[in-house]
């Protein structure tokens, strides 16, 4: 290994050939401010467009500054890191990013969580000279089903971007306009509902300010909470439980599954329920699917097309939907569990419970933003009546709870209400990348091989690799198992189904690097991948803290086939459970 | 028009061209041959060099006037556009500035046919390796 | 024949008018008909013979004796002694400054040599259309000689010994540039010539192409002889017709020939060059940003290192030159190392195109020795100030150079010199001014132009250079206090010291060179509310004059905010705080009573 050897403020150290002016100093326990820099090591994400220049450094012999974030170091090199014009071109530069910013922190969603405002903060702004005279470059709002664009805030840091084209792969935003003018923008400056967006919501996940959030939707789900003819009901996605912890103070990692029951249940939700149970009713169906279209290919039937494609996440579906249309009979046909979950909600315990289906409202709990726009989606919905007809992000949900006078670290734990409340390991870990297709083993090898599985821990299947591999032995079948988390990852496994290359039998996908646990819906994690990491090893503690570890052995799944769907892929579950695909490409606008 | 196959053939050329190959060409009489130039680069046409190219051109063939009329690139002299040189049989090159259809008739009758210099002459100011 | 024996030319530049040249004329023909010679000897007025300092001029043909310094009262002497007797007026002849001899051929005379063309030595003599043209010039000779002759290290070394340097702006030295492409090992690598000619004023690169573009095709295949590329492109705006259009004949004429294609001229050698087309950005002339655009990205830079000769076009090797350093390479080739480091200065070596502009009266594109200085460049060449004005500045480099004052007319031109200066060579684009312009609203037209070109990318361009207009514009406007001129240059330096590229490293120096020679102007505008120059219309202030009003009113009537008030018969007066300086007042007024001040 080359090593360099060189100086920074004063001290002397030897780093790897190839180590940036950061990196080093942070070695050695010196934080250079960085703003648009930002590096998730794990995931092979890196986004140095060096642009925002804060983090620039002296370096002897040069002639000007240096980014910090994106120079190499050189041996022999003398760098400083505060000195008097350090510090003041820092300082510069910081207050000509304020001068084009708003200043209406108090009332900003990204308030407290703000990167720019933190920066401030820490160098000790008080003023901005000239702001008197300063022009603000301003932008049109853009508000789409899950995300607003508000670029009057955005300050160019580029994440967006790198986050849109780089690892998802889906090139819906870029840099558009000059200059002082410049923005980030879909292609023809188009509205995000009319690019290719999937809502995966990673953008909004990685911006450092205001300028992509989401679209709050706690103000309806407040009235409809106030309404006494309503009879709400809400389910709570698996990686909520693992996050909703850091906004309240918690360690990353945190499980706060009991308390986030009891604080729903404050907040007023008649029925706190639990969207594992539909992940677990997901197993059932997708699994049968999975098995009958591999007896089927094994057979030799050459209308199957394999490997199927796991179908729990919305931001891929729209993906494939926008760029691999001809593939649209690939993926299971399963609905995700949120929609399973509001369709059963809606028809089976709606009956049970005998409300009219106007009168319930389903609200979901999800760590993502593509899930609003799915719960939109004209296919699940009954007479204009969605399905699911609200989803609120993580973050929507702890500001909730703030606003609701509960003091959440002091509550007790609460159960989730039955019979939509019970769900089993494979359930919960939904949330994590490989979690579904663990679950999908679980019980796809108890259904076909007919023996009880000793060992559930597909250790292969876990990690954070973007595309990882695993044969599963179906004794004496092999089953080979692709998993893919981020878009970009995704892509190359389905040029490769679409080239027929493909070896695999099952390919788990999620959007989201890391899976459900990094949704765009999540508390911000400004880059750091160990909390991702510690999310999801909660999701895998829960799992391993459960009595019940495969879906079909959750009692109330089988008392819902038994008395009232028949069996998994029966008519009725067809109807209630599965869906179908649509060609996105027309809702592309490109003429201007 | 040939492949250029060696450096060989390529002197060939060169030399063939030096000696008026072209004015051969377009003349039985090459010594008595008058040259005319019009600065034709973005600044010349934009103030109407193609106008007046156009005019030298029709004018000296109706004049019967044995002379040939080429375009060229920016002879630096922007401010007196357009510019055209003339270079009568075994005299020096002349620059003619700010050029009209008018004045390409005075430079025609006087400067070509007789030799006599007319207004708007723009002295050379460069050397050219 | 025509009757006329003999041609007096008299310089009708507006230098020499200024100095009666008009009159001379007149004098001249007069003294013609009083010997009856008008039909022998014919007076004519000429364009400027760029000699403006030793002006009027008067220059006899055939014999090319050259008068400076001509009066009307030396007509006379002109007719009787060199028309009729053939006798030079010697007191009007020329002295060479440095012999302090006299030099009567304007041949022989230093100022013709002023100028030399080397990479416009074709411009304006030959036919850029026809290939032969430029083959008779010796075109492709040096190629045809570098690729049967020479190894391309040592093809590369006599580019790096001629002491060429780029002269798109930051002149780095070519040679080297050719010689860390090709050490650089790579399976494909590129020459782009940089034809994306930005800087406001500049268009010698547009001259270059349009009037000699098999030069630029020769060059670059030399470059890929010497650091081992078979593709060449070229970047140009689309704001070209022309130059694209004399590009296109002139690569099929040389493809045609067999010049561009497979194995040149019988050799091993294969180079082909093809046109990208540019949509006008500024930024786009820096080579990274340069290349990002051409492979179809958004043209904004991307830091250095790595550079384009280890990671360029498509992350492969690339060389990129402009335009005016390609058309100095086959003429070293042909006429040797030494022949071209012989000229210009210690560092910088060779010619230097200039495209003149402003106050100067022979706008144009000139070509002068690295050396040559800043005053010989405007009043010998150019031909002096417009008007017979005062010389204020002359602003070099565009919008990344400087403003330099009087105190520098005598700097040698070149690169280390201007940059010492405060100022740098650019792409050669030099904009004189006058007494009349007012260098804070110069500083602020520049920064206009950075503003709107600026690609976005990091936020001291991006921003500060927005937050430096507006306070330029603040200051013409008179609402700046003396402090914002601390704080004008802290935010210039802030930019310099900051920014991604070279864009926004050099954006701020037209305030800083101007904040240094002309401080006290700025100074004027914040601290008296002045505008010396007269140029910043919110700094002035419409007068009325109390002995010259008449009182009739005239000027309140046409007052479109009634800011003027008086009594019929009376001086009247004007409100300043309601005025809004549209000047009705003072067209309308018979009597010379407003003024303003």
């Amino acid at each position: 290994m080359d090593t360099i050897k060189l100086t920074i403020d004063n001290k002397q150290l030897e780093v790897e050939k190839g180590t940036s002016i950061y990196n080093a100093a942070k070695s050695i326990g010196i934080d250079i401010p960085v703003l648009c820099y930002m590096s998730m090591k794990d995931l092979c994400i890196e986004n140095k467009p060096a642009g925002c220049r804060i983090c620039v450094v002296e370096v002897e012999g040069r002639r000007n500054l240096a980014p910090s974030c994106s120079t190499d170091c050189q041996d022999n090199m003398v760098v400083r890191t505060h000195t008097p014009r350090v510090l003041n071109a820092r300082k510069t530069v910081l207050e000509f990013i304020l001068s084009d910013h708003p200043k209406d922190c108090l009332v900003c969603p990204k308030s407290g969580h703000c990167e720019l405002q933190d920066m401030a903060v820490k160098m000790g702004i008080r003023k901005i000279p000239g702001e008197e005279i300063a022009e603000m470059s301003t932008y049109r709002l853009d508000t789409s089903p899950s995300i607003i664009r508000d670029l009057d805030k955005c300050i160019m840091c580029r994440r967006c971007e790198t986050m849109c084209n780089e690892v998802q792969t889906v090139g819906a935003l870029s840099a558009v306009n000059r200059g002082f003018y410049a923005a980030v923008a879909p292609a023809f400056e188009q509205n995000l509902e009319h690019s290719p967006c999937t809502y995966c919501g990673q953008c909004v996940a990685v911006c450092p300010t205001g300028a992509l959030t989401e679209v709050d939707h706690t103000p309806e789900v407040m009235t409809h909470l106030a309404d006494p003819k309503k009879t709400v009901v809400v389910q709570t996605a698996p990686a909520v439980r693992a996050a909703l912890g850091e906004e309240f103070g918690l360690e990353p990692g945190t499980l706060v599954t009991g308390k986030m029951v009891t604080a729903l249940r404050q907040l007023g939700f008649d029925y706190v329920f639990d969207t594992d149970f539909a992940a677990d009713l997901t197993i059932m169906e997708e699994g049968t699917e999975l098995l009958n279209r591999l007896s089927a290919h094994l057979k030799g039937d050459k209308e199957i097309r394999l490997p199927i494609l796991t179908s729990c996440c919305p931001g891929w579906v729209n993906f494939f939907e926008t760029y691999f249309p001809d593939l649209k009979n690939v993926p299971s046909t399963s609905k995700s569990p949120q929609q399973m979950f509001g369709a059963i909600a809606k028809s089976y315990f709606a009956e049970k419970k005998e409300i009219r289906r106007e009168d319930m409202v389903v609200v979901s709990i999800m760590p993502c933003l593509a899930k609003k726009y799915e719960c939109q989606r004209d296919e699940f919905s009954v007479d204009g009546n969605p399905d699911v007809d609200l989803s609120i992000s993580t973050r929507e949900l702890a500001a909730f709870i703030k606003q609701a006078n509960i003091d959440f670290d002091s509550l007790p734990e609460g159960e989730f209400d039955n019979p939509l409340g019970e769900s089993t390991g494979a359930g919960v870990i939904f949330g994590a990348t490989g979690g579904v297709i663990e679950a999908a083993a679980r019980t796809a090898y108890e259904m076909h091989t007919g023996k009880n599985l000793e060992k559930v821990d597909f250790e292969q299947l876990r990690g954070m690799d973007g595309v990882r591999e695993a044969t599963v032995d179906f004794d004496g079948l092999p089953i080979n198992i692709g998993i893919a988390h981020g878009l970009g990852n995704a892509r190359k496994l389905l040029d490769d189904v679409r080239s027929g290359k493909s070896k695999y039998h099952a390919i788990e996908i999620m959007a989201c690097p890391g899976g459900c646990i990094g949704g765009g819906g999540q508390p911000q994690h400004h880059g750091q991948t160990e909390i991702l990491k510690a999310r999801a090893a909660a999701i895998y503690t829960e799992d391993k803290n459960k009595k019940i570890r495969k879906s079909h052995e959750n009692p109330f799944i089988k008392e819902l086939y038994s008395t009232y769907l028949g069996e998994p892929n029966s008519e009725l579950a067809h109807k209630l459970l599965h869906t179908k695909y649509f060609d996105k490409k027309k809702k592309i606008i490109v003429n201007q | 028009m040939g492949k250029i196959k060696s450096l060989d053939d390529l002197k060939k050329i060169s030399k063939d061209y030096k000696k008026g190959l072209d004015l051969r060409e377009k003349s039985s009489h090459p010594e008595e041959l008058v040259q005319v130039k019009v600065a034709m680069a973005t600044c010349g046409i934009a103030s109407g060099a193609k106008e007046i190219m156009e005019y030298l051109d029709s004018e000296l063939e109706k004049r019967a006037i044995d002379a040939v009329v080429t375009q060229t690139g920016c002879m630096g002299y922007c401010y007196a556009e357009p510019t055209i040189e003339v270079t009568l049989p075994g005299q020096e090159a002349v620059v003619y500035g700010n050029v009209t259809t008018e004045k390409a008739d005075e430079i025609i009758e006087k400067y070509i046919k007789t030799g006599e210099f007319v207004d708007g002459i723009i002295p050379r100011n460069y050397e050219t390796i | 024949m025509s009757g006329y024996s003999m041609h007096l030319l008299v310089c009708g530049g507006t230098g020499c008018r200024a100095s009666h040249s008009e009159e001379i004329e007149f004098k001249l023909r007069n003294e013609l008909e009083k010997r009856n010679l008008e039909d022998t000897v014919k007076v004519l007025s000429t364009g400027c013979f760029g000699f403006c300092e030793k002006g009027p001029i008067v220059k006899v043909m055939p014999d090319n004796t050259f008068y400076t310094g001509v009066t009307p009262g030396d007509a006379e002497d002109i007719i009787a002694e060199h028309v009729v007797l053939g006798r030079t007026v010697s007191r009007l002849i020329y002295e060479d400054p440095s012999s302090k001899e006299k030099v009567p051929d304007s041949k022989k005379m230093g100022f013709s040599k002023k100028q030399l063309r080397i990479a416009l030595r074709n411009c304006g003599f030959i036919n850029p259309e026809n290939i032969n043209e430029y083959i008779a010039r010796e075109g492709y000779m040096a190629l045809g000689n570098v690729i049967t002759d020479i190894s391309p290290e040592d093809a590369t070394r006599l580019v790096k010994d001629s002491g060429l340097r780029g002269r798109g702006g930051a002149g780095f030295s070519t040679g080297l540039k050719w010689e860390l492409t090709a050490a650089t090992p790579s399976d494909e690598k590129y020459v782009v010539c940089n034809a994306d000619e930005g800087d406001p004023g500049a268009f010698m690169d547009r001259s270059i192409l349009e009037g000699d573009p098999h030069n630029v095709l020769e060059a670059m295949a030399i470059c890929g002889y010497c650091i081992g590329a078979d593709k060449g492109l070229i970047y140009i705006r689309a704001e070209y017709p022309l130059a694209i259009e004399r590009l296109k004949t002139a690569i099929k004429q040389a493809r045609e020939y067999g010049l561009l294609g497979k194995n040149i001229m019988g050799s091993d050698f294969s180079f082909d060059i093809e046109l990208k087309y540019g949509a006008g950005a500024f930024v786009c002339g820096e080579e990274t940003a340069l290349i990002h655009s051409m492979e179809g990205l958004r043209g904004e830079p991307s830091l250095k290192p790595p550079f384009p000769s280890v990671k360029g076009y498509n992350g492969k090797p690339t060389n990129v030159n402009n335009v005016e350093t390609l058309a100095n390479v086959p003429i070293i080739f042909l006429k040797g190392a030494d022949w071209f480091s012989s000229i210009g200065t210690e560092k910088s070596k060779g010619t230097k195109v200039f495209a003149l502009a402003g106050k100067i009266n022979n706008v144009g594109l000139i070509e002068v020795p690295m050396g040559t200085t800043l005053r010989e460049v405007i009043f010998e060449i150019g031909g002096g100030i417009k008007d017979g004005k005062k010389f204020k500045a002359v602003q070099t480099g565009g919008p990344s150079g400087g403003c330099l004052t009087e105190n520098h007319l005598d700097t040698p031109i070149d690169f280390d010199n201007l940059i010492e200066a405060g100022s740098m060579m650019g792409s050669g684009g030099m904009i004189v001014m006058d007494e009349d312009d007012c260098m804070v609203s110069v500083a602020k037209f520049y920064l206009d132009f950075t503003v709107e070109e600026s690609c976005g990318k990091c936020a001291p361009c991006r921003i500060g250079n927005k937050r430096l207009y507006e306070l330029l514009d603040h200051i013409c406007s008179g609402k700046g206090k003396v402090e914002v001129l601390d704080r004008l240059r802290l935010m210039s330096e802030v930019i310099k010291d900051t920014s991604l590229c070279g864009l926004g490293q050099t954006s701020p120096n037209p305030v800083l060179s101007t904040l240094d020679n002309f401080y006290d102007e700025y100074h004027a505008h914040v601290s008296d509310k002045k505008c010396p120059a007269g140029q910043c219309k919110d700094l002035m202030e419409y007068f009325i004059i109390e002995e010259n009003c008449v009182g009739c009113t005239a000027c309140a009537r046409v007052c479109p905010v009634n800011a003027i008030t008086g009594e019929r018969k009376k001086p009247h007066e004007i409100n300043q705080d309601i005025c809004i300086k549209c000047g009705a007042c003072m067209e309308k007024c018979k009597f010379d009573a407003i003024i303003i001040q």
